[in-house]
């Protein structure tokens, strides 16, 4: 195990946890501000790459499409607070998870219906495709280094809307008191729909550029909506800043753990027995990594209620 | 003298039954939504294209959707056995909903025939005189690259599959015949699309080339990932990463790739040549290689069917057993587990006009049966 591979894979797991995160802060923010489990945030997710791969397709702009891929995502999220979870805020979760999971059936379903059944096709633009040559002589595509980039932006711009803005501030306020921000005068429901549709936004934006290397199929959210909750449960719900620790801590995890420990079980077993037993436990480390960081602290890494 | 008169007024009897045969009841248990429903519904297009052709009216299909889903899968066999009282079932694409079904509906006395998957449990042990397996035994089209790869003269091979039974069968079909040695072996989660880590092992494992099993979307984002990645080894894949539903999707960076299949559209048969032409007519797209298995499928029972009565389990089963239809890939016989005896071309990745598709550059394995007859007792 050299230390060229060793960075190479730190870095994967970087770029995977900051994709993660982009849907994890939405799924944070919605339950953090309005108190909603949302299972349809992977549809959210689907949406956006298809936005992304109909208007590339049609006018071979990548850049449109993630224009696209964010209007589109956005105002799915707008529509679908505005018809259906409006009615959820009051209702306890069970209900939350029913209705937010109909979505998911009705959206995954839609989707076929107006794109039909094969995985369409999406690919980086030829400007970011190829690999680069990092400093040391690590080679890694371009590509991924720019979703590591445009994430760590997104990141950073989150924090200054939460912190610098009237907007952030009232977010803020609508996690401590919902009650009280709106008895000063704040149109909560309005407040809501933008939360909602940011949220949607980013889910939106991480669908479309990971299905550029990915594929982009019905279904493609629902996997990454679990890890997406593993992030949000380990780093704290209804905190930004929990969701990126959480997510690059996912991300870093689930990498590093499927590399080194089928080579750690290589010191006890047989090559065959230790590339199966390895991976097994591999899938799981993040799920341990969960558990470890609940029986520690309880609400999470930065979770402040309890 | 008695017993001649006997067999001849059977035999009269049996030409009679077939004669004035009672419709046949077929169900179909498929994938029709959610991920994997293109394979599905291209095996269900391509079955229906051949009961169309054959303008047979008494065979009656009734369609019904698995959703991927084992549990969803049985529950509908037990409806198509119990309540609609099928004779024949068949559709299943995926091994573990297979495993499910299967050996439940061939011991209530029903005929299956597979129209996709072969998990190596129902061709050696499991076998059973009620269900053939008109695509392939799962080893198959990955026997065919580890002998590819002997040829090509590979010595080094990275080799990688997803954690689960059909991609166990896969790492070892492709070892059967495969003498040279492994840079790697990897086992992927199921349903994993992020490959970076992977590929970073390819690259520092000093492989000389690398196979991989990843059907369906998997093998879309491992192959669009690999082209990103700056490695420049060989590829080599089966047929199901590179299938006419999903090349579209994967582009450019499947070009030249080679994959082993048992079909391809550029098989230069009449009855090849017809079925690509009328699938187009009637679908407006390319056929698969699943939509082969299902017109073959159909064709394999509609053969059946004009020899001998459903009714009679016996008579029907030899006539499943001759195999006298014109199947799409040529030549095509059973052996002794129902299982296909066939040749396994290699196929490169190329584009027609703006078409990605296959075209067979040569042959990998011939009249190839599979590893698990030998344990068949039926």
């Amino acid at each position: 195990m050299s230390l060229i591979l060793l960075i190479e894979q730190i870095l994967n797991g970087l770029q995977f946890g900051i994709m993660l995160f982009l849907m994890a802060a939405g799924l944070t923010l919605i339950f953090g501000v309005m108190g909603l489990i949302n299972l349809a945030h992977g549809s959210l997710y689907m949406i956006g790459a298809f936005c992304a791969a109909a208007v590339a397709g049609a006018t071979g702009s990548f850049l449109l499409g993630l224009i696209a891929a964010l209007a589109g995502a956005a105002i799915a999220g707008a529509l679908v607070e505005l018809v259906v979870i409006r009615r959820l805020y009051t209702k306890d979760h069970l209900d939350q998870v029913l209705a937010t999971f109909a979505l998911i059936l009705i959206f995954s379903e839609g989707t076929r219906w107006l794109f039909g059944s094969f995985p369409l096709f999406l690919d980086i633009p030829d400007a970011l495709s190829g690999p680069v040559t990092l400093p040391g002589g690590i080679e890694y595509p371009l590509y991924r280094l720019t979703l590591i980039i445009v994430g760590l932006l997104v990141a950073a711009g989150l924090f200054l809307l939460i912190s610098r803005t009237r907007l952030g501030i009232q977010i803020r306020a609508g996690e401590n008191d919902r009650e009280m921000i709106a008895a000063l005068g704040v149109d909560i429901a309005k407040l809501y729909t933008i939360v909602f549709a940011l949220g949607a936004a980013l889910a939106g934006l991480a669908g479309a550029l990971v299905g550029a290397i990915q594929s982009v199929q019905v279904g493609m959210g629902e996997p990454v909506l679990i890890l997406a909750f593993v992030v949000i449960v380990i780093g704290g719900i209804g905190s930004i800043k929990g969701a990126l620790i959480g997510a690059i801590l996912v991300g870093l995890t689930d990498t590093l753990g499927g590399i080194f420990l089928p080579e750690l079980m290589k010191l006890f077993f047989s090559p065959a027995t230790a590339t199966s037993i390895g991976s097994s436990i591999a899938s799981m480390s993040i799920y341990i990594l969960m558990a470890a960081v609940l029986v520690l602290r309880p609400t999470g890494l930065f979770g402040a209620r309890a | 003298m008695k017993q001649i008169l006997l067999a001849a007024v059977a035999a009269l009897s049996l030409g009679v039954a077939a004669a004035s045969a009672e419709p046949v009841k077929v169900g179909m248990i498929t994938t029709l939504s959610g991920g994997g429903a293109g394979l599905g519904i291209d095996v269900r297009d391509g079955f229906m294209l051949a009961v169309k052709q054959s303008g047979n009216e008494d065979i009656e299909v009734i369609i019904e959707d698995d959703q991927r889903k084992p549990d969803v899968a049985v529950k509908l066999a037990d409806k198509l056995v119990q309540a609609e009282n099928v004779d024949v079932l068949t559709g299943l694409i995926w091994s573990n909903l297979a495993m499910a079904v299967i050996p439940s509906v061939t011991a209530q006395g029903k005929f299956y025939l597979s129209p996709n998957a072969g998990p190596s449990m129902l061709a050696g042990k499991g076998c059973h005189p009620n269900y053939f397996n008109v695509a392939w035994q799962n080893d198959n089209l990955h026997e065919a690259a580890g002998a590819f790869a002997n040829v090509e003269g590979y010595k080094n091979s990275f080799i990688l599959a997803p954690n689960y039974p059909a991609g166990k069968d896969a790492l070892t079909g492709y070892k059967r015949l495969y003498k040279g040695d492994l840079a790697g072996e990897l086992y992927t989660k199921l349903g994993q699309t992020d490959y970076a880590a992977e590929l970073a092992q390819i690259r520092a494992s000093g492989a000389d080339s690398v196979y991989f099993f990843l059907p369906g979307g998997m093998g879309i984002s491992f192959l669009k990932q690999y082209a990103g990645s700056g490695i420049d080894l060989p590829v080599v894949g089966p047929a199901f990463s590179f299938d006419q539903g999903i090349l579209q999707a994967v582009g450019d960076a499947a070009l030249g790739v080679r994959n082993t299949s048992q079909w391809s559209k550029d098989i230069n048969t009449p009855v090849n040549n017809a079925f690509v032409e009328s699938f187009q007519a009637e679908y407006g797209r390319l056929p698969s290689l699943y939509a082969s298995q299902g017109f073959d499928t159909a064709n394999l029972l509609l053969s059946a069917m004009s020899k001998a009565d459903v009714k009679d389990a016996d008579a029907f089963r030899e006539a499943l057993r001759e195999a006298d239809f014109k199947s799409t890939r040529g030549e095509f016989r059973f052996g002794p587990n129902n299982h296909p005896i066939q040749d396994i071309y290699v196929r490169e990745v190329i584009k027609e006009g703006d078409v990605f598709t296959n075209k067979i550059i040569g042959k990998a394995l011939n009249s190839h049966s599979d590893a698990y007859w030998s344990e068949c007792n039926m």
